[in-house]
């Protein structure tokens, strides 16, 4: 099997692991993020560029180092192979450089997107981005609009990850939809105004990673941070039934399929991908229709679930403290309480 | 006189046709190499030849060949890359247009050393009427049983076909020529798997260019030893170069490769100087997407040696100094020429041009054409030259295909070169009206 070292951690995969999975196996901060890249889809990956590493010794054999930074999520490892991410000051700054690109046309309304709070994109600007844009032009801009009668395309947010159209082509039969268009002008869109129909498109939102694609039922209902996930399941004929509900009081608001530490929908145990059909997502939404498992084991990884802003401000005000400076001299003033995701005013 | 291998009979009327082409020595030596000579002959050949890619890249094409995966029971393919569109290169066209039938017989020629049984001609959208005439020739060429099965009473079968794209700059990447040639959206797929491996329908493939395909015949003609005699050091047998811009006599010159630059601009043979007596003021010598180099340093290297076209000696001191053969789109610009001016037109098409499949591309050209359009018109800041320079940097090397770099590479080495010029516009737009004061100016 081949050893390799990532970030001087040395870590013995199987053969033709990818860069990206030997990092998700050893975890932590190592790990680079993964935009466009989706396990439980073939040939994903490789177009968004968040994931680009530094190879400094290509193999035992041939120690070279790769002349340019590679997609990690689509590089097999190599015996001897020696990876730089977050230890390469050089990467950090090209991947900075991406996000940058990735936000270059991004209308930046996480205040009434309903993906705000699970946003793989917010979290990879706060910890992979710089402050502000250097962008002065005018973003691109499209009009939302209903893919199929569950399915809304905000293309202003999307960021052509291809996870959609792959699970299209995947999951489904008669793919309609796809990209059209080229370069900037590129988009997600359906075949001459048709819409999406069949039984597993719903999953298309569940592996979108920004709010591009979001659920009608779930449309403006709550911010996810106010919602109660339980696990469930109920007996399905199309699909393995097994989901998360997303719950305020009583009332189901959202059904998605359960996901894992990276964002991707869990495996069943037979090893096959537990997605879910659209009859469970958008037509059973009353508790009597399932069987509550019990509470979530979600990861609050996100940047407003997981309080990152109010941490980042005890951080500045602890040192600031420390250094004899007072607490108001601190850069984010904010209201009272603004940064509470329980404070409800 | 220079020696030509590909252009001898471009100036024959009626070449075009088979009748021509034959009377004037065309498929003797595919005669003579499918009856004499084994397959790996002609690799080995070609290999001796020291033949490099003519694309850009410049890659030894009977390395690529050796590179073909063979496995049994798997067709390969032979893939002509003629989808000709970096701006500035148009010797493919010229080549095609006059004698069709020396890329045929390059076809079957290099199909038959490879192996391959069903061959594709990718032409560019632009030049339906092209197809027109290569199909012809495809056509000229079964009947005299050039072409089809058990060519010549060898056993060796071939179909050779002609794809037309449908006019996008990126479909000349091959894996974007491959995806289109399957009939999909044509953005580059990630390496490897390299197509010598999985290329068209998963199957092993070669692409290579027009020029390259038709520098196989004379190859073969005079053997390989001879023809690496021809050049100079690994820059070896002669070049097709597109010659335009502000010159007496733009056109397509095929010249021994180590002719210096200075003489091919200016003797009466080759371009015949600038236009107007002006003077030369940049040189883009391989296509646009190669660095620019201003006079000084595209006529000298910069120890001071003359600077000769070949593959070698232009990129000689990296793209600090130097640049690239590249294709062989040799742009010259005179001193009336406005380097923002001419890589705002650059930009644009890049950004028209990118597929959108990787966010630095898609997002960063645009990004860099709007900046270089508030330049010009009069509305940048200083800050704004160094913002581009931080783009290029961003997007050079981050992307899947080459397209990133092509679009980097020309805005880093107009800044590189020319940065007086783009604060000119900032600070004082005025004096731009009359560009050549600023042809003296060096950083």
């Amino acid at each position: 099997m081949p050893k390799i070292t990532i970030d001087d951690i040395p870590i013995e995969v199987p053969e033709g692991t990818t860069i990206l999975q030997a990092a998700r196996m050893i975890g932590g901060d190592i790990v680079p993020p993964a935009m466009c890249y989706y396990s439980k889809l073939e040939t994903s990956g490789g177009y968004c560029r968040t994931c680009i590493v530094k190879v400094e010794q290509g193999s035992a054999k041939d120690p070279r180092p790769m002349p340019k930074p590679v997609a990690s999520c689509r590089t097999t490892v190599m015996d001897g192979m020696v990876v730089r991410n977050i230890t390469s000051p050089e990467n950090l700054e090209a991947r900075a450089g991406v996000v940058e690109f990735l936000l270059l046309n991004h209308p930046l309304d996480c205040p009434v997107c309903d993906q705000a709070g699970e946003c793989h994109l917010q979290d990879l600007s706060y910890e992979h981005g710089k402050e502000a844009t250097r962008n002065e032009f005018e973003r691109r801009e499209y009009d939302p609009i209903d893919i199929g009668d569950k399915i809304k395309l905000h293309m202003n947010r999307c960021i052509l990850c291809y996870r959609c159209v792959k699970v299209a082509d995947q999951l489904t039969d008669g793919r309609c939809h796809g990209v059209i268009n080229r370069g900037e002008h590129a988009e997600i869109s359906t075949y001459i105004e048709k819409a999406i129909d069949n039984d597993f498109s719903g999953n298309m939102i569940d592996v979108c990673p920004v709010g591009a694609l979001t659920d009608r039922t779930f449309r403006f209902k709550s911010r996810v941070w106010f919602t109660k996930p339980v696990d469930a399941h109920r007996n399905c004929d199309k699909c393995c039934g097994k989901v998360r509900l997303w719950n305020q009081g009583e009332e189901v608001l959202r059904v998605t399929a359960r996901k894992d530490q990276w964002g991707e929908v869990e495996d069943n145990d037979d090893g096959s991908t537990a997605w879910i059909c659209n009859e469970c997502r958008f037509e059973k939404k009353n508790l009597s229709d399932w069987t509550i498992e019990g509470p979530s084991d979600i990861s609050r990884h996100s940047v407003i679930s997981a309080n990152h802003y109010e941490t980042l401000r005890s951080i500045q005000t602890n040192t600031l403290k420390m250094m004899g400076a007072k607490p108001h001299g601190v850069k984010v003033e904010l209201g009272e309480g603004a940064l509470d995701p329980n404070n409800q005013k | 006189m220079s020696r030509k291998l590909l252009l001898k009979n471009d100036h024959i009327q009626g070449i075009n046709t088979l009748k021509t082409y034959k009377e004037n020595g065309g498929y003797s030596v595919l005669e003579k190499a499918l009856k004499g000579m084994s397959p790996d002959a002609i690799v080995e050949e070609v290999k001796k030849s020291g033949l490099r890619g003519r694309g850009g890249a410049g890659f030894p094409t009977g390395m690529k060949w050796s590179f073909l995966a063979k496995p049994e029971g798997v067709p390969r393919y032979l893939v002509c890359n003629a989808d000709e569109s970096e701006p500035g290169t148009f010797k493919d066209r010229y080549l095609m247009e006059r004698i069709p039938h020396l890329l045929v017989e390059g076809m079957i020629l290099s199909s038959f050393a490879l192996g391959a049984n069903t061959s594709y001609i990718y032409i560019r959208g632009e030049y339906f009427y092209v197809s027109r005439i290569l199909e012809q020739a495809i056509e000229e060429a079964y009947q005299a049983g050039y072409l089809g099965k058990n060519i010549l009473g060898t056993g060796f079968d071939l179909d050779l076909y002609v794809q037309v794209g449908a006019g996008a700059y990126i479909c000349g990447e091959e894996t974007a020529l491959l995806e289109s040639l399957e009939g999909k959206r044509g953005n580059p797929r990630i390496k490897p798997p390299f197509p010598a491996v999985a290329g068209l329908y998963g199957c092993p493939t070669v692409v290579n260019n027009v020029e390259t395909i038709a520098a196989v015949v004379p190859i073969i003609e005079m053997g390989g030893d001879e023809y690496a005699k021809i050049g100079i050091g690994k820059s070896t047998g002669t070049k097709l170069i597109s010659a335009s811009g502000h010159i007496n006599k733009p056109g397509v010159y095929e010249i021994e490769l180590g002719l210096p630059v200075e003489e091919f601009i200016f003797s009466e043979e080759w371009c015949g100087g600038i236009k107007g007596g002006r003077k030369l003021k940049a040189v883009v010598a391989g296509g646009s997407s190669v660095p620019i180099l201003p006079a000084d340093l595209i006529l000298k290297t910069a120890n001071g040696e003359p600077r000769l076209m070949s593959y070698e000696s232009l990129g000689e001191g990296g793209f600090v100094t130097g640049t690239m053969l590249g294709s062989g789109g040799f742009i010259v610009m005179d001193e009336d020429t406005s380097i923002v001016k001419n890589l705002y037109t650059f930009s644009r098409f890049y950004h028209h041009e990118s597929c959108g499949q990787c966010s630095p591309c898609r997002e960063g050209t645009g990004w860099m054409e709007r900046i270089l359009k508030k330049i010009l018109d009069g509305r940048g800041s200083l800050a704004d030259i160094d913002l581009l320079w931080d783009i290029q940097s961003k997007i050079e090397g981050k992307t899947i295909c080459p397209l990133g770099e092509a679009a980097a590479w020309p805005v880093a080495a107009a800044i590189r070169h020319f940065r007086p010029e783009f604060e000119a516009y900032v600070t004082n737009p005025d004096s731009i009206k009359d560009i050549k004061h600023y042809y003296r100016l060096k950083n």
